[in-house]
């Protein structure tokens, strides 16, 4: 909004307005990813609370810094941070040592959100333009697993978690082996699907019992708390639908061609943070189109490259490439999907 | 087109449910307020040229007879509201807070107050299209929906245009507002005025659209519709904006009244249901329209209800009456979602005036404006399916021009549904608003 020093009150109608506040949607997105956050915590015990504290603290915190240099009033209320933080937290390991997350944080907001002009400005999903950000600055740590449930999770630190700034983090492969269940490889699905042609059990994949980003393992998990943000109508539920629409039928398509060779749909959709991006980061409204043809093309969009990515690509982690190639494509694809409007008439639809 | 309302409820596509404050007033009969000892009757009322006075200071005037004449086609002739005398004619502040000119009138308290008929007692139904047109005209009506556009403009037909339906509107989707609903129970002229209206239109069949929040009216109006099954009355979803003209079209034909063009275009015309029942009144008896029917109400008003009250009774007396308590009360005329507010308390109820809402300043206190955050529910609120997001973010930037070119922004009619469910507090209909007045002045000096 452009400042203006006088302030005039445009009281005209509606009078009467229902629409739950931005800082309302913004909270109860938050309610939404609490039970997410619980469940990681007892997958992962203390390094998934620290890490996730860490996330949002330095998120909150750069907001504050920011909001601080540029004289604005504290937009922290607004809970958009927080959400951000909480979203970045979870597609990080549990192992992702503190310092590495704090850096992330920071360039979350400080890249992703203020340089752009804050909320409502931004064209990338803050979370997954810091976490793209330390994917190529810490490519070691942010793919290295560390198993769930280990036994001593709750008073033991992951010890990667608590590596010194700038050093190299300890290496936890030794310490996998030792805490976990039974045979741990350190690989995720995704990663044991492309370079072992190992398919995970769909099964485990829904409840989440594998290895993965914090937040991300549950798809069960994940669709119930969405259901209830889609429910209070705080969340579209199309943006979701669309995207696993277009990730089914991508790789329905490829499992199609060769059964042996393509992990089927359902793999697909269950496994690495997909379901988890779907529900709460592509579905991030700011970075998104408004216009009902376009919302669903960008789901598409997401979805196909996606599976494209995964299936093709060098990484694992597909979605976040998606989303923010999607992010990038957004005022292209709300140019060309305006609505036809009521009586339209037939030369205006042609030239539009 | 007709298959979304295959399933469900008939409706149109988008908007909101606003709550619907009806409750207070809806039982309520219409009830006759006592006369203002002053009246002040604001010479332009409708849409088109203002009337003009034929009345002089000092005048003696009776209830009735016409005290301003119409000035060409796009005019209605004005009736006096009270029988009195004329105090001055002078300009005053009307409702849209501008200053117009105006007759005022002493209220004799001590007349009968009878109306002045005029003598020849009208055989309507003998009379040709054009002669039953002109008798409209001369009753002085306008569309008393609010937006006050000459009926009879509305109905003079071009001749190649042929209409097959008349769609009657007696939705009433604005909260608050129960003078239709009233209307419909209690005049069982509408019908009569139906019938006017079909033969001024030269149309063969109506309907009668209400919204299915007053099925007390399907019941009450049943028997007295014709057994040739010419009018007919239905029922559709109740939604905001289902009163507005292209919402009705929709929802009871599922056919679009194509973007810029009139009704007729697809053989349509459409009138309030209160415009024909004042017509269904007025013209058997050969008289003109002189009081009106609003709906006073609010949180904080204690005699809430629906008053038939003398056109050009100034706000403060109906204040008074209806006794409002509170303080910081914001008081606007018609309803909350497209009403004007009320700049001054001598501003006198007009011929488009639907009702009086006093509102408690704090329930409408609107909180801080936002950035846009693109949730889309605009988009899924806009009736006409525009993108307000986007509209609202090209006002920010004042890029009017494109506004109107490339998002349809003279298609938007302001109803204000996206204004309503925006999270970020943005006025949108306020932007709007000011787009089309600055492209309209722009458009003028271009020639
Ligand atoms: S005010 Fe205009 S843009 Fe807004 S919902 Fe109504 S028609 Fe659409
Ligand atoms: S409702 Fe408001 S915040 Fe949401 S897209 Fe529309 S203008 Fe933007």
């Amino acid at each position: 909004m452009a400042k203006t020093p006088l302030k005039i009150d445009l009281r005209t109608s509606p009078y009467i307005r229902k629409a739950p506040s931005v800082p309302q949607i913004m909270r109860n997105v938050v309610y939404a990813l609490l039970p997410i956050a619980a469940y990681a915590i007892y997958q992962f015990g203390i390094s998934a609370l620290a890490l996730m504290c860490t996330t949002i603290l330095a998120c909150i915190g750069t907001e504050a810094l920011f909001n601080k240099l540029s004289n604005k009033k504290n937009t922290i209320v607004d809970f958009s941070a927080v959400i951000t933080g909480l979203l970045l937290g979870m597609t990080l390991p549990a192992g992702f040592p503190l310092w590495m997350a704090a850096v992330a944080g920071f360039t979350a907001i400080a890249m992703g959100k203020t340089l752009f002009g804050g909320l409502g400005f931004n064209i990338f999903n803050p979370a997954l333009v810091g976490r793209a950000f330390i994917q190529a600055a810490f490519p070691v740590s942010i793919t290295t697993w560390t198993p769930a449930l280990a036994s001593d999770r709750f008073i033991e630190f992951i010890p990667s978690t608590l590596a010194l700034p700038f050093m190299k983090p300890l290496a936890t492969a030794e310490w996998s082996q030792q805490v976990a269940i039974d045979g741990f490889t350190g690989a995720t699905p995704l990663a044991l699907m492309k370079f072992q042609g190992i398919f995970t059990d769909s099964y485990d994949l829904f409840l989440g019992s594998v290895a993965g980003s914090t937040g991300e393992t549950s798809s069960l998990l994940i669709l119930i708390c969405g259901a209830y943000l889609m429910a209070r109508k705080m969340l579209d539920w199309r943006i979701p639908a669309a995207v696993l629409f277009g990730a089914a039928v991508t790789s329905e398509f490829f499992y199609f061609m060769d059964p042996s060779h393509y992990p089927s749909p359902a793999f697909m959709l269950f496994s690495g943070g997909l379901m988890f991006a779907a529900v709460f980061m592509a579905s991030d409204m700011v970075a998104s189109p408004v216009t009902p043809l376009g919302i669903f093309v960008f789901g598409c969009l997401v979805g196909f490259l996606t599976i494209i990515i995964r299936l093709f690509g060098g990484l694992t982690e597909a979605v976040m490439y998606a989303i923010l190639f999607a992010n990038a494509a957004t005022p292209i694809i709300e140019s060309y999907t305006q609505p036809r409007i009521y009586g339209a008439r037939k030369k205006i639809q042609e030239k539009s | 087109m007709t298959l979304f309302n295959l399933f469900g409820k008939r409706t149109f596509a988008h908007g909101i449910h606003p709550e619907e404050y009806k409750a207070t007033t809806k039982e309520k009969a219409t009830r006759r307020l006592p006369f203002a000892p002053e009246i002040i009757v604001p010479l332009a009322q409708s849409i088109g040229k203002p009337a003009k006075s034929i009345v002089f200071k000092g005048q003696q005037i009776t209830r009735g007879e016409i005290i301003a004449e119409a000035d060409g086609f796009m005019s209605v002739p004005i009736h006096a509201p009270v029988t009195g005398q004329v105090k001055s004619i002078d300009i005053v502040m009307t409702a849209k807070g501008e200053k117009a000119p105006a007759i005022t009138i002493t209220t004799s308290l001590s007349s009968g107050q009878l109306i002045l008929e005029s003598d020849i007692q009208q055989d309507y139904l003998r009379l040709s299209r054009t002669e039953l047109i002109q008798a409209v005209k001369n009753t002085g009506i306008v569309g008393l929906g609010g937006a006050a556009f000459p009926t009879h403009v509305k109905m003079s037909i071009p001749d190649d245009r042929k209409i097959h339906t008349v769609l009657v509107n007696g939705c009433e989707c604005e909260p608050f507002l129960t003078t239709d609903h009233r209307v419909m129970l209690e005049k069982i002229e509408q019908l009569l005025g139906i019938r006017i209206a079909m033969k001024c239109v030269d149309a063969p069949k109506a309907i009668i659209g209400i919204e299915d929040n007053k099925l007390d009216v399907l019941s009450a109006i049943k028997p007295h519709l014709p057994d040739d099954g010419s009018i007919s009355i239905e029922a559709i979803e109740t939604k905001y904006p289902q009163g507005a003209e292209k919402m009705l079209a929709y929802s009871l034909l599922g056919i679009e009244i194509p973007s810029g063009g009139l009704p007729s275009e697809v053989g349509l015309a459409i009138f309030n249901v209160a415009t024909l029942a004042e017509i269904g009144a007025l013209l058997p008896a050969g008289r003109g329209l002189i009081e009106r029917i609003i709906t006073i109400t609010g949180d904080t008003v204690e005699k809430s209800g629906n008053y038939l009250i003398p056109i050009g009774t100034p706000i403060r007396y109906l204040l008074e009456y209806a006794g409002v308590s509170g303080q910081e009360i914001e008081l606007i005329l018609g309803g909350p979602m497209m009403g004007l507010p009320i700049q001054s308390l001598d501003v006198p109820v007009t011929k488009g005036t639907g009702g009086l809402l006093v509102l408690d300043k704090h329930a409408t206190k609107q909180g801080d404006v936002l950035p846009c955050i693109k949730c889309s529910q605009c988009l899924q609120a806009c009736p006409i399916l525009l993108n307000p997001a986007e509209l609202g973010q090209l006002a920010a930037k004042r890029l009017y021009d494109i506004m109107e070119e490339d998002f349809h922004l003279n298609d938007c009619f302001e109803c204000g549904a996206c204004s309503y469910v925006c999270p970020s507090n943005i006025p949108l209909v306020q932007y709007f608003r000011i787009a089309k007045t600055l492209n309209r002045e722009r458009h003028l000096q271009d020639g």
